[in-house]
């Protein structure tokens, strides 16, 4: 029921990920030794908690938040990989159902080996996103999110944790821009803070009457304060 | 009227020469393009970005090219190459240690990669027999020919090179600091990473791509077919000002004006990358050099033109090792793959390959390439394992 629920609350997240700044790669693995389309698939009844999931990623905020989301909806197991030496054989220690790795790690041309040696290493890894499916995968990429799914697993498990994904992707997104914000919001502080500092002494006018005039320059010219603040501190670099 | 606007991808190697110069020289701009380069990270987003129409073309492997329009480990999506970046490019680099355990164990010029096979596997057994870890060797994808270009080189010396080392992927980037790390005793990759590790003191190079083969396709510019068919303007267009741009990065006067476009685009000094484009390479700390000028060919002895040849070879390759059956509908689609009719039409009639290497490979050891003979072709090798796909075991 979580699950459902979580997935109605994130379908709006999910369109906003067609500008998801980050972008994260879906690689499913099914365990076992029969061959692709030879075993019997998992009963529908399987409950999704019991899926190995593995997060590569180098952010460790980034797999931080996407390991909250995962747990919160219910997937215990989740472990993480930060280095990239060895990382197939951590992959195999790990022995994951699910992968997750940034698509702007230079790692995942790695994990396509993988892949290759699936058929040696009795671990089958089809494309369960065939090529029917080529629309499907181009959205998910769009959003930043692309997909190697196994055969045998049910594309519905698959769905709602990348659904997941994307809104924990865009959360991360959102979180970085608005810390870049208030970043920005201190940098522009300290700067109107200096600019009402060179003011007060030149014209010995007090803090309040200092940031009267900013405002009043920036209205009249219509510009920012901090602009005028920035030209301020220009010139009076400049008569230094 | 307005310049087309086309993205493409590339990662960065001296071998995307002609399509970083094309796009920061005015050859694209004149030809009434505006080429948005996207640097990207792995091969794999190389390939899924054109594959999905995130990029309407791409700086790729030849061979991963060959094993999308086969449908080899990923979704099947026909791509075809109108025009050929660089024929070689690549070396082998080994740890200083493994470099002084090959030389200990020749018996002749190690520069004859006869010679540093046998060394090797001498090297090999020598492990094998003391209970010693595997020898680990680096390269970029399963689907290159910095794979295929070790394992012909260690199996002509009677490695197996499924069993008896260890072929891991590893990002260009992260080749130097792998060897250096003891990650992998060496490794294969293409400029100007090998010069790196030279540089930095951790690495010997021990043979150049064209001493395996003395012409091997590197990287195309890669093309959905799919797009090719509905732009056949703006592709010849696009074939053009690379050709031109391919033709100015062989005229020596440009040299310094080319390395300083491609390392400004691969962040590196550029007399790496003019050490590359001269054919002259330090070998070794110790300041050995090394010269052949067909270290890397972009627009010269017809090097620009795809050649179906190498598409048969790069198959050929592919079924050596099991990554894909050998059937005449799967050869059939590689060749299709090489389009040289495109080239010509952009460009007219071109001259062809030079007389040689005869076979158009001229690969250091083994009977001749015979295209329409592939079956007889891997017969003669001892290693050819029909159908069986492996690549390496991690664990």
């Amino acid at each position: 029921m979580e699950c459902v629920q979580r997935r109605r609350n994130s379908g709006p997240r999910a369109r906003d990920a067609a500008v998801a700044l980050e972008a994260m790669v879906l690689a499913v693995t099914r365990k076992g030794s029969e061959p692709p389309g030879l075993g019997t698939p998992p009963p529908s009844g399987q409950r999704d908690s019991t899926l190995k999931i593995a997060i590569v990623d180098e952010s460790p905020i980034r797999a931080a938040i996407l390991e909250d989301g995962l747990r919160e909806a219910g997937f215990t197991q989740v472990e993480r990989i930060a280095e990239t030496h060895n990382l197939l054989a951590r992959v195999y220690a790990i022995d994951p159902d699910v992968i997750l790795i940034d698509l702007e790690s230079p790692s995942r041309d790695m994990l396509e080996q993988m892949f290759q040696m699936s058929r040696v290493v009795k671990r089958p890894v089809a494309m369960f996103v065939d090529q029917s499916d080529s629309a499907a995968i181009r959205a998910a990429v769009d959003a930043g999110v692309s997909a190697y799914i196994v055969d045998g697993l049910k594309k519905e498990r698959i769905t709602s944790i990348l659904d997941l994904c994307i809104s924990r992707f865009n959360a991360f997104s959102r979180l970085q821009s608005e810390l870049d914000r208030a970043k920005d919001a201190l940098e522009e502080r300290k700067v109107i803070d200096r600019a009402k500092g060179v003011l007060m002494k030149a014209k010995g006018l007090s803090e309040e009457q200092a940031y009267a005039l900013l405002r009043k320059t920036a209205m009249n010219e219509n510009k920012k304060i901090i602009d005028i603040a920035q030209s301020l501190l220009t010139a009076a670099e400049l008569f230094k | 009227m307005s310049a087309t606007r086309l993205r493409i991808g590339y990662i960065p190697l001296v071998d995307a020469a002609a399509l970083l110069v094309a796009a920061d020289h005015g050859f694209s701009a004149a030809e009434g393009l505006d080429i948005d380069l996207v640097r990207e990270v792995s091969w794999s987003n190389v390939r899924d970005k054109l594959n999905i129409g995130l990029f309407d073309a791409a700086h790729m492997l030849s061979p991963l090219t060959i094993a999308s329009s086969l449908g080899i480990g990923h979704v099947r999506v026909p791509i075809i190459t109108p025009f050929n970046f660089a024929l070689n490019g690549n070396a082998i680099t080994v740890s200083a240690s493994l470099f002084a355990e090959l030389a200990a164990l020749a018996d002749g010029d190690l520069a004859d990669p006869k010679v540093s096979a046998r060394a090797l596997a001498r090297v090999v057994a020598i492990r094998k027999e003391q209970g010693g870890e595997p020898l680990a060797f680096g390269m970029t994808f399963p689907f290159s020919n910095h794979n295929y270009q070790l394992r012909f080189w260690m199996a002509a010396g009677g490695i197996d090179p499924d069993e008896d080392v260890r072929l891991v992927v590893l990002p260009p980037p992260y080749m130097v600091e792998s060897l250096a790390g003891g990650h992998v005793d060496g490794f294969c990759v293409g400029a100007p990473w090998n010069s790196v590790a030279v540089e930095s003191g951790v690495g010997h190079i021990l043979h150049f791509g064209c001493e395996i083969m003395q012409r091997a396709s590197e990287k195309v510019l890669a093309v959905r077919e799919g797009w090719a068919n509905e732009n056949p303007a703006v592709l010849a267009a696009l074939i053009r000002a690379l050709a031109r741009a391919a033709a100015f990065i062989e005229d020596v006067e440009a040299h310094p004006r080319v390395a300083a476009t491609v390392a400004r685009r691969l962040e590196v000094d550029p007399s790496l990358v003019l050490r590359t484009l001269s054919g002259s390479l330090k070998l070794a700390p110790d300041g050995t050099t090394r010269a052949n000028n067909r270290y890397i060919m972009i627009g010269r002895e017809a090097a620009s033109r795809p050649d179906p040849v190498q598409a048969d070879w790069i198959y050929a390759q592919i079924v050596r090792w099991g990554q894909a059956p050998l059937t005449d509908e799967l050869q059939a689609a590689a060749r299709h793959a090489f389009r040289s009719d495109l080239f010509d039409a952009a460009l007219g009639q071109q001259p062809p390959r030079p007389s040689e290497p005869s076979d158009g490979i001229g690969a250091f050891v083994g009977p001749a390439f015979v295209a329409d003979d592939i079956a007889g072709h891997l017969a003669a090798w001892r290693n050819f394992r029909g159908g069986k796909p492996r690549l390496s075991i991690v664990r």
